[in-house]
């Protein structure tokens, strides 16, 4: 579909790279633009639009429609403008009397196999064909059309075999081959911009068509992932957004950010009136480039589902059931328990858990809750359960708490070291991004114990996988960096001038044990040890090695050493502060960065100062005119043991649901349950509100202002399309639950939250939303030094000034298999759903993944005499659950693997509160279990569906 | 005693392995000691199977036989008065007239004897080139003035200079076989009657440009040819032709044979790139050309079998020997390949510069209907008809682009009187609309209405015939290939020499 509200240019080709310029002249004006650029984008540049059909500037010009020719004097023929590059002193013409008897003479062509139902198709008025048929004055088409593909019957009557039913199985977008110019954009996106490659053009001549995957196949059957690029990439009708035809087109378009992972792609939410129409991958988005994936381009119907709360509600007690109340009356509550929470068990007995699924705004004023109003630093985020360790790890080693590139960084990488991250699920726009440039010749290495789409796919095999045992990272990272050292491989020049020598000495001594090595490891880590040796080889001297890791680095009980290792090994090779290197944790969430940057940990100001710092304390003490506790707050896992213990008695916890998320889901609920009150502020009733006595609606992305920071450090603008549907904006309501606990804050608009940040956070001193709307976003830092952001860190030396190499010895973690437990659980994520699934479980993605299942080796199948689909009871020294099997060998023998997006298998009963050393981030990466066939569901899950439908009564309005 | 009885895939649709069987048995019957040689074919199709005797006069030519011949033969000792008897071969007027540069061993040599090769000739071109440069060599092709063979004419030489120049890591020889186009067969002939030149030619131009791996494309329905090239190739690695080190020079080239699907448009550079890459067999828009920018996206000769089985003759006799043949900017000599409603169909070698009556009536005798010749569709599907007011104009790429007209890879169809030029326009349409690789739309959509267009000038629809001469416009100037782009050649030519098979039909209908 062509951008026509916002007239987002389509230059038809990409943007040539080259520094190199090159002036020519098109229809007698000059224009200068780099070599390699095709006439028509330089046509473009200067405002003169050559007819087209088959180009876009997305994908690479293709040369099939033949309208964009143009001549060009002293050469012979009709050249297309957008397969012709530019040369010095080209003398073009766009538009000659030749050129529009071709162009007509192309478009009643065109016209001859398209139905001419203008007025009632879907893309009337936001279509290519439509428009170029204007352009080129086509007034009249004089074929006797005989074979055609859009009439079902022929003129005989008899049905036309060239005529093919529209394709409806994609449950967003629906796939009509009559209307199809067959101009391959569709193919094309799919191959050049996803790397899906589940589209193709079969049969050839008048014959080809469009096709899904394989013979018999659909969109839905096919390797089809639905990113929408093919439907963005879409000139007609042809492949269209089913709520297009649903609502008709939309009138106007606001850019706003994807609310799913920690890509932090932009979107245009297109609308009419009040109703969202479609969300539109947003060209200039820094992190997306125009590109989406199933989630952020299609799954925001949970926005409008008819399972959210919309009204505020209050009970006595978790056994009674709901009771809608005014917002008034749910404060007064709320704020009420809360103080006689605190008079009676004292000021530390309460605390928050902010959202990372919230803007920086909401989360800055929920820790300002506890810090300013509760009077105690008990936050926590549930970075807790993910990138904690990141945080400590980077921190430690680098002196900042985040990645060190930009994306657009990936276009540089000659080698990519994927460990514990699987971005073709987790953070898809990214893995397009990655598998573009791996198509384009780089090098990957990937580390995970199981066979993820990343290691191989469409045009793109990793080197090397190194398939290790669940729990053994350490070991491998430091083996990685014993063949470096051994093998000196190291750059010694970096290390010398950007690192502390002694402490790389010390490293190196260390890394260079025999009891290091590759070889020594292989029977813990089961990697052969020649692999070991052939990835570190190629991390080290293969060209720009950037690392990208996940949760499969974070989760574990040495995850903070992985992350140091993982520092160590970028040090270790120069590795940092150019383009295509570094080392970038691939955020969870939307605003899990934000979260964390905006203080949610209870030891950490706004900024990651500490707050034993008492001059970062003095700065909020002096504008809140309180005093700051310099002692750190509870982490989650700690409220919950205190809560048990009964010290904790009150939490207000916003949109996170803890009791599916977090690890040992048994001790979550127990600690919930002895608490007296629990406020939830979530869109939906989630788990977790089933242990509350408040419950506060909350308001989608889609409902307010404020900004989201998404992995590479990019704070972006999120912008409010419609009303919240219950009232109010998030930030509001906890403003107006801080005023009845007898805050004064006066907010009026998120703006004035993130003057506050800039205020008293140096690394964002810069950051207004003047500015982010002017640039489009920034990255952090930004203040005097850098204005405009900062893409890249420690360019020229590290943040903390030398880069510190520390010892990363491995230690087993407790969590060990044995005779009851002979197999490793671990845990991770899919395309279509996210996190909990509390938004995605809500929308059509369930057609993709409508349970979560365990993937079990066939070897370990045969043994237990499971079978693909059968029942399997999965129990832990935790607890136990059932869900379906599996068989395939994407996991090793011996490991088990499952995903935890749907809350009927609680994927969270079985794993263990086993956790980092340094963060207490759990250790859901690795549970020692024994899987055995079953016919029905746990006692467990009965117990649990039981009690949260008696928790979600509503008592009916009286 | 010495028999030859072609191999070729002609000779043996007429019977050749019949007659090579009956000579065999008859000889063991006799208990005479004769050798029987598969050789390739001379290229007098209508002699077919042409059995050859290898006398101390020469040898001699015996043909058309078939297998009640054999017998009689033998009896009759095989003498010249037998009425199969043709005389010497070499003094046949079909071979006499000929200038056999490219085509010099074809039908005389046992096409997989190296040394049989060697002896006629073969490996000196090879020889020479392993002793000079790369530049050296592109030079003098460049001075030989050998233009591509398979249509376009384009100078061969600047090509190889632009992969010689172009930077990269590896690069290619691509020798297309693919010979579709219907009425051609030169590829086919010597690969089946000479695979050794082609593979001479390859390694040549892979020293030249820097290419140390080639490719043949050839077809499924080459299966001959495609044993024939096969043992070629096998032989040639073994005797050190082909492998790590050319003829012990230390410069590698390795070649593979690759065989096509049966996809038309394939014989079409890009396509063939494509499907050699194992990619759907669509054209690629150029630029890039396939010189800087071809097999695997790296620098690729793409060069038609003629023109590569014609460098080793240049580089053995030098470019000026080549030169000194021809007319204008056409320079050397061209296979010609007579087919169709023709007495004398074959392959004959000659300098460019016949017109089309010499090559028709002389050579070829006129129709085998023996009615009046009423045009010649000069190459292949996509060729124009020309009638026979131009059958003066010279055989040269140049003389025949001034009459609309494209020489291509040389076939010539040969029609009389009888034919329909409507029902051969539209048969081009058709064949365009069959063959069409459904990229650019005005093939893809443009040769099916041209279809419907020229049957609705068959139904009498004199209106309609401005719309086909826009289509035809639109076609040859907006198709991405010359598949589409040519097209209109045999389309526009039968209209505008040959209204009246237009017309006709609309009178009928007004009648």
């Amino acid at each position: 579909m062509k951008d026509f509200i916002i007239p987002d240019r389509d230059f038809g080709t990409p943007a040539a790279k080259s520094k190199t310029m090159v002036t020519l002249t098109i229809d007698g004006f000059d224009v200068t633009v780099p070599e390699g650029t095709s006439i028509m984008r330089a046509a473009a540049e200067i405002g003169i639009t050559v007819p087209k059909l088959c180009a876009t500037d997305s994908v690479e010009a293709f040369g099939s429609c033949r309208l964009c020719l143009v001549e060009i004097e002293g050469r012979n023929g009709t050249p297309a403008s957008c397969t012709t590059p530019v040369a010095p002193g080209l003398q073009v013409h766009t538009q000659t009397g030749k050129l529009k008897q071709l162009r007509r003479g192309v478009m009643e062509l065109y016209i001859s196999d398209h139905p001419l139902d203008c007025l009632t198709c879907a893309a009337n008025g936001d279509c290519e064909l439509q428009d170029m048929a204007g352009a080129v004055g086509l007034r009249d088409v004089r074929y006797e059309a005989v074979e055609t593909h859009f009439r079902a019957k022929d003129t005989s009557g008899q049905a036309n075999p060239q005529w093919l039913a529209k394709d409806d199985s994609n449950p967003y977008f629906s796939y009509d081959p009559s209307k199809c110019i067959v101009c391959s954009r569709c193919v094309r996106a799919c191959e050049e911009v996803q790397g899906t490659f589940a589209l193709t053009i079969e049969g050839r001549g008048f014959d080809s068509r469009v096709k899904a995957g394989m013979t018999g196949d659909s969109f839905l059957s096919s390797d089809c992932v639905s990113c929408g690029a093919c439907v963005q990439a879409c000139p007609t009708a042809t492949l269209v957004e089913k709520s297009v035809i649903d609502i008709g087109t939309p009138d106007r378009s606001i850019v706003t950010t994807c609310a799913y992972c920690g890509v932090g792609c932009q979107f245009k939410a297109e609308m009419r009136g009040d109703e969202l129409v479609r969300m539109v991958p947003y060209k200039h988005g820094k992190a997306n480039r125009g590109h989406s994936c199933v989630k952020g381009r299609f799954a925001y119907g949970y926005a409008s589902h008819k399972d959210r709360i919309l009204n505020p509600m209050i009970r006595d007690t978790i056994n009674d059931p709901w009771k809608e109340v005014s917002w008034a009356e749910a404060m007064e509550f709320a704020a009420s328990r809360m103080k006689a929470i605190q008079e009676k068990y004292g000021r530390q007995s309460v605390g928050v858990i902010t959202s990372s699924r919230c803007t920086n705004e909401e989360t800055y004023l929920v820790q300002k809750l506890t810090r300013a109003v509760f009077m105690n630093n008990n936050t926590d985020t549930c970075a807790r359960v993910c990138h904690s360790p990141t945080g400590y790890g980077l921190g430690q080693t680098y002196g900042t708490s985040a990645g060190t590139q930009d994306f657009d960084s990936v276009e540089h990488c000659d080698v990519a070291l994927v460990i514990g991250a699987n971005p073709a699920s987790g953070h898809p726009v990214f893995a397009s991004r990655l598998k573009k440039r791996l198509r384009a010749g780089a090098k990957l290495i990937v580390v995970d114990p199981r066979r993820t789409e990343m290691v191989e796919g469409a045009h793109y095999k990793a080197a090397h996988h190194l398939a290790l045992k669940p729990g053994t990272n350490v070991a491998i990272v430091t083996a990685l960096a014993h063949v470096i050292v051994t093998e000196k491989l190291y750059n010694e020049e970096f290390i010398r001038t950007r690192c502390d020598w002694d402490e790389f000495q010390d490293y190196m001594e260390f890394a260079s044990e025999p009891r290091h090595s590759p070889e020594a490891v292989e029977l813990l880590t089961g990697v052969p040890a020649a692999e070991v040796r052939a990835a570190a080889r190629l991390y080290a001297t293969g060209g720009n090695a950037a690392i990208y890791y996940g949760l499969g680095v974070t989760e574990h009980s040495q995850g903070s050493t992985t992350v140091i290792g993982i520092a160590n090994l970028a040090m270790l090779t120069g590795n940092i502060g150019r383009p295509g290197v570094g080392v970038n944790p691939l955020r969870g969430q939307n605003n899990v960065q934000g979260s964390c940057d905006m203080g949610s940990f209870p030891h950490e100001l706004p900024g990651y100062r500490h707050v034993k710092n008492a001059d970062a304390r003095a700065i909020y003490e002096n504008l809140w005119g309180v005093t700051i506790d310099p002692e750190p707050g509870l982490r989650i896992p700690n409220m919950l043991d205190a809560a048990v213990e009964g010290t904790f008695k009150g939490l207000y916890c916003q949109g996170e649901d803890i009791l599916q998320s977090d690890p040992d889901t048994k001790h979550v609920s127990a600690g919930l349950a002895a608490m007296e009150c629990v406020i939830v502020h979530d869109l939906f009733l989630n788990e977790t509100a089933n242990y509350a006595h408040v419950f506060f609606p909350g308001s989608s992305f889609l409902e307010k202002d404020g900004t989201f920071t998404n992995a590479e450090r990019r704070i972006n603008m999120v912008r409010k399309v419609m009303a919240p549907k219950q009232g109010y904006a998030d930030w509001e309501v906890t403003q107006m639950f801080a005023r009845a606990m007898g805050a004064d804050w006066g907010y009026t608009h998120p703006a004035q939250i993130m003057e506050e940040i800039a205020l008293t956070t140096p690394s964002f001193a810069g950051v207004s939303y003047e500015r982010l709307e002017t640039l489009g976003s920034v990255q952090w830092p930004c203040n005097e030094k850098a204005p405009e952001g900062t893409p890249m860190m420690h360019i020229d030396g590290f943040v903390r000034g030398r880069g510190k190499f520390i010892r990363t010895e491995y230690v087993a973690t407790d969590e060990k298999t044995g005779p009851r437990f002979p197999l490793l659980l671990t845990t991770g994520r899919i395309l279509s759903q996210y996190n909990v699934g509390a938004q995605t479980r809500r929308t059509e993605n369930v057609v993709w993944h409508p349970e979560d299942v365990l993937e079990i080796h066939p070897h370990d199948a045969e043994n237990r005499g499971i079978r693909e689909g059968d029942w399997v009871r999965l129990a832990s020294r935790a607890g136990e659950t059932t869900l379906r099997a599996e068989v395939t060998d994407r996991v090793s023998p011996g490991v088990v693997y499952t995903t935890f997006h749907h809350p009927v298998t609680q994927a969270n009963v079985i794993t263990t509160d086993f956790s980092d050393w340094a963060t207490n981030c759990p250790e859901y990466k690795v549970t020692a279990v024994q899987v055995a066939p079953s016919n029905g569901p746990s006692e467990w899950q009965e117990a649990y569906e039981a009690q949260a439908s008696l928790s979600r009564r509503i008592a009916a309005a009286e | 005693m010495k028999i030859y009885v072609p191999r070729d895939a002609a000779a043996k649709a007429l019977g050749a392995d019949a007659v090579a069987a009956a000579i065999e048995t008859e000889a063991r019957r006799r208990a005479l000691d004769v050798t029987v040689i598969r050789n390739g074919s001379r290229g007098m199709i209508w002699l077919e199977p042409l059995v050859e005797v290898e006398t101390p006069a020469g040898r001699m030519a015996f043909g058309p036989l078939c297998v009640k011949d054999v017998a009689e033969l033998f009896a009759a000792g095989w003498l010249e008065d037998h009425p199969k008897a043709l005389g010497l071969t070499a003094d046949l007027p079909w071979l006499r007239g000929q200038t056999r540069l490219t085509f010099a061993r074809v039908g005389v040599i046992d096409p997989l004897n190296l040394a049989d090769f060697r002896a006629h000739g073969g490996m000196a071109g090879l020889e020479r080139a392993v002793a000079m440069t790369g530049a050296g060599i592109v030079e003098e092709v460049t001075k030989s003035g050998l233009r591509g063979r398979g249509g376009a004419g384009f100078p061969t030489g600047i090509k190889w200079k632009t992969v010689h120049d172009a930077p990269g890591a590896q690069k290619y020889i691509v020798a297309n076989a693919d010979e579709g186009d219907s009425g051609t067969f030169a590829d086919r002939m010597l690969m089946e009657g000479d695979p050794f030149t082609l593979i001479e030619g390859m390694v040549i131009a892979g020293l030249a440009v820097g290419a140390t791996k080639g490719f043949i494309y050839s077809r499924s329905e080459y299966p001959d040819a495609n044993v024939v090239m096969t043992e070629a190739i096998r032989i040639a690695r073994a005797e050190g032709m082909l492998g790590q080190s050319v003829l012990g020079s230390g410069r590698a080239f390795e070649l593979e044979l690759r065989v096509g699907a049966g996809a038309y448009v394939c014989g079409e550079e890009t396509a063939l790139l494509n499907s050699l890459e194992g990619k759907r067999g669509t054209v690629r828009a150029k630029p890039p050309l396939p010189a800087l920018q071809g097999f695997m996206g790296q620098p690729t000769v793409v060069n038609n079998v003629i023109s590569l089985a014609t460098v080793p003759v240049i580089l053995a006799k030098g470019a000026e020997h080549y030169a000194a043949f021809g007319l204008g900017r056409s320079r050397g000599t061209i296979p010609l390949q007579i087919a169709g409603n023709v007495k004398h169909g074959g392959l004959y070698e000659i300098a460019f510069g016949l017109t089309l009556h010499q090559i028709v009536n002389e050579i070829g005798g006129g129709t085998a209907s023996g009615r009046p010749v009423k045009a010649v569709q000069v190459g292949g599907p996509l060729g124009a008809y020309l009638a026979p007011h131009q059958f003066e104009t010279p055989f040269g790429y140049e003389e025949y682009s001034g009459q609309n007209a494209l020489i291509g890879h040389a076939g010539l169809t040969v029609f009389d009187d009888s034919a329909d030029m409507l029902k051969l326009a539209r048969f081009a349409m058709e064949f365009c609309a069959i063959e069409s690789c459904g990229k650019c739309t005005p093939c893809r959509i443009g040769a099916v209405r041209g279809m419907e267009t020229l049957d609705r000038i068959g139904r009498g629809d004199a209106a309609a015939i401005p719309l086909l001469t826009d289509l035809c416009d639109t076609m040859k100037a907006g198709s991405l290939c010359a598949l589409g782009g040519f097209t209109p050649y045999p389309v526009m030519s039968a209209l505008t020499h040959f209204p009246d098979d237009f017309a006709a039909h609309a009178k009928e209908a007004a009648e």
